[in-house]
């Protein structure tokens, strides 16, 4: 069996449970995800592709089923305890950084992640020098505005920092919440080629929700397709490489068709039968 | 000259309940009320105990542990039963009036014959009964006052200053100004929020402790109005250094800011304010701080034209 890094079984979730309204977000999902493999999820609104990664992070409490992460059950983790795996990019470039704080001090704090924090200064000479290092990477000059509130930042800017800040500490698992959908094309494309270039470096088990198709065809190693609540198409290895834009557009106009023959199948048996 | 020394100091005695409030203010954007509450019990532990014969050094370390748990009470009560930190800080408040009179045994404790941090000042420091200052007789007692008080909330300020520069200091930052970010980062936020709280009361209650020995005596009415004053403290702090990116500004400016806000009441009593009026005054002090930038900003913008931005 291959290593399985992240193993979600039977993970359900509704929104409205027993009520008219109950909206199955995620409806039993199975998966497996082999480490150091990137995987991209695809879906239309309310598909459930958040729910999915939300109920990995720990901010969304399943309804039922099971997430193990490295061999360890991390169901009934809280939030915070499964940071200290798990690392995340968030779709809002000012969700990931805390604005009154500097540069440097945001760093180090996602530095931190996962080891205790107590009484020794937090930026010291070496740890700013590190940080320093790590920022001129990006190419944006940042390294010479460590001390900048990092809320007088560009989104871009944060947001590639955002990325930067996850991937300090190694994480067993990357998200990321379609981490470029509220850039501009040009930062988007500088935080997605960061994201690749991280990605790669650490060869990181990285899961990332996105309504991009181009992003779906051109980035990781493996596609998913969620409509609702369920994983729809699973596109690995080669049918990945082969996969061009037209035929996502084909499985979505396949899903369309699917439920309208629902609709039309329901109301047919309505008419017959009620 | 004896009255702006008496002002000052007490002004030195309030910059730890103006500090107090910034870190619940300023760090986890709460307007803490246990506050009113942590400063009478800071008053009242400290009177119960000098009265007792404590030293004044362990009982001023008792009272500010009291502030420490009240605050810690409302953290928990706010973050563990999940009410909201207004309300949980309106009920600590409201139980401490009720321990504190249980502390203390009356309304009212004189502390005239007990040893205190105030008279421990005059007789460490020796100075003569009158010393002359900038051309004026001044009690050497009161100036000894001052100088241990401005030591002693210098001292802690520079602590606190250090403290939120430490990793728990910087987490316990981050998870007021972005818990969302600081969860992401493997804090646990909901502990970060107990300790800030217990912190923030824990200097008010020094600060209560320090002024029932600087007057005198501890009074129930004490607290009333604290969170209120402290602001006053914050707000004239940031008034006048601005809003810096450092901490140790801005701590400096709520020091700072607080005993230039006492010195103004000073003069003002002085010029002829009913003193009665000063707690009506501190809050429409605070509500102008608060609200001025705003209605100029109204007035400055001219009528009947649609702002757009364009960002």
């Amino acid at each position: 069996m291959a290593d399985v890094a992240l193993q979600v079984d039977r993970l359900s979730h509704a929104f409205h449970p027993g009520t008219s309204n109950e909206v199955r977000a995620l409806d039993a999902v199975d998966l497996a995800l082999e480490r150091g493999t990137f995987t991209v999820v695809l879906g239309t609104n309310g598909s459930g592709k958040s729910s999915l990664l939300n109920a990995i992070a720990g901010t969304l409490p399943p309804g039922g089923g099971r997430i193990r992460l490295d061999g360890r059950d991390i169901t009934r983790w809280p939030e915070e305890q499964r940071a200290r795996l798990i690392s995340r990019v968030f779709q809002n470039p000012f969700a990931g950084t805390a604005s009154d704080l500097t540069v440097a001090e945001n760093l180090t704090l996602a530095a931190q992640r996962g080891s205790g924090r107590w009484l020794r200064p937090a930026v010291g000479r070496e740890r700013r020098r590190a940080i320093a290092k790590l920022v001129a990477r990006l190419g944006m000059g940042l390294e010479q505005r460590l001390d900048t509130p990092i809320g007088l930042l560009s989104g871009g800017q944060r947001q590639a920092l955002t990325v930067l800040m996850a991937t300090m500490v190694r994480p067993a698992l990357l998200l990321l919440d379609e981490h470029t959908a509220a850039l501009d094309p040009r930062s988007a494309e500088q935080v997605i080629r960061l994201t690749r270039e991280v990605i790669a470096a650490g060869g990181l088990t990285t899961l990332m929700v996105t309504h991009s198709m181009s992003q779906a065809t051109q980035l990781g190693d493996r596609v998913l397709v969620m409509h609702r609540g369920r994983i729809a198409f699973d596109l690995p290895g080669a049918r990945r490489q082969r996969l061009r834009e037209d035929d996502l557009l084909q499985l979505f106009d396949q899903l369309r068709w699917a439920d309208r023959l629902d609709e039309s199948a329901a109301e047919m048996l309505r008419r017959a039968y009620v | 000259m004896n009255l702006f020394i008496g002002a000052a100091a007490i002004g030195f005695i309030l910059a730890l309940l103006a500090l107090g409030v910034f870190v619940s203010y300023r760090i986890y954007h709460t307007l803490d009320i246990t506050a009113d509450g942590s400063f009478g019990i800071g008053a009242a532990v400290v009177a119960a105990l000098l009265v007792k014969g404590v030293h004044p050094l362990p009982a001023t370390a008792a009272a500010t542990a009291a502030g420490l748990a009240a605050g810690a009470v409302t953290g928990l009560v706010h973050t563990q039963l999940l009410v909201s930190a207004l309300l949980a800080g309106i009920l600590t408040s409201t139980a401490l009036y009720s321990v504190s009179l249980f502390v203390m045994g009356s309304g009212n404790v004189s502390l005239v014959s007990a040893e205190s941090l105030a008279t421990l000042a005059e007789r460490v420091l020796r100075l003569p009964d009158s010393v002359t200052l900038l051309g004026t007789p001044v009690s050497g007692g009161s100036l000894a006052t001052l100088i241990l008080m401005a030591l002693l909330t210098i001292a802690v300020a520079v602590a606190l200053g250090l403290f939120l520069a430490t990793d728990l200091g910087l987490a316990m930052r981050a998870a007021g100004n972005n818990p969302q970010m600081a969860k992401a980062v493997a804090i646990k936020v909901d502990w970060m929020v107990v300790l800030g709280l217990s912190i923030a009361n824990g200097l008010i209650a020094m600060s209560g402790a320090l002024l029932a020995q600087y007057e005198g005596f501890a009074n129930i009415q004490m607290g009333i109005g604290a969170l209120v004053l402290g602001l006053a403290g914050v707000m004239v702090g940031e008034a006048l250094l601005g809003r810096p990116r450092t901490m140790v500004w801005w701590i400096a400016g709520v020091v700072i800011g607080a005993v230039v806000f006492r010195l103004a009441i000073a003069a003002a009593v002085r010029a002829g304010l009913n003193p009665n009026a000063l707690k009506a005054v501190t809050a429409l002090f605070v509500l102008a701080v608060l609200t001025l930038p705003h209605l100029i900003g109204r007035l400055r913008r001219p009528k009947g034209e649609l702002v757009v931005r364009h960002g």
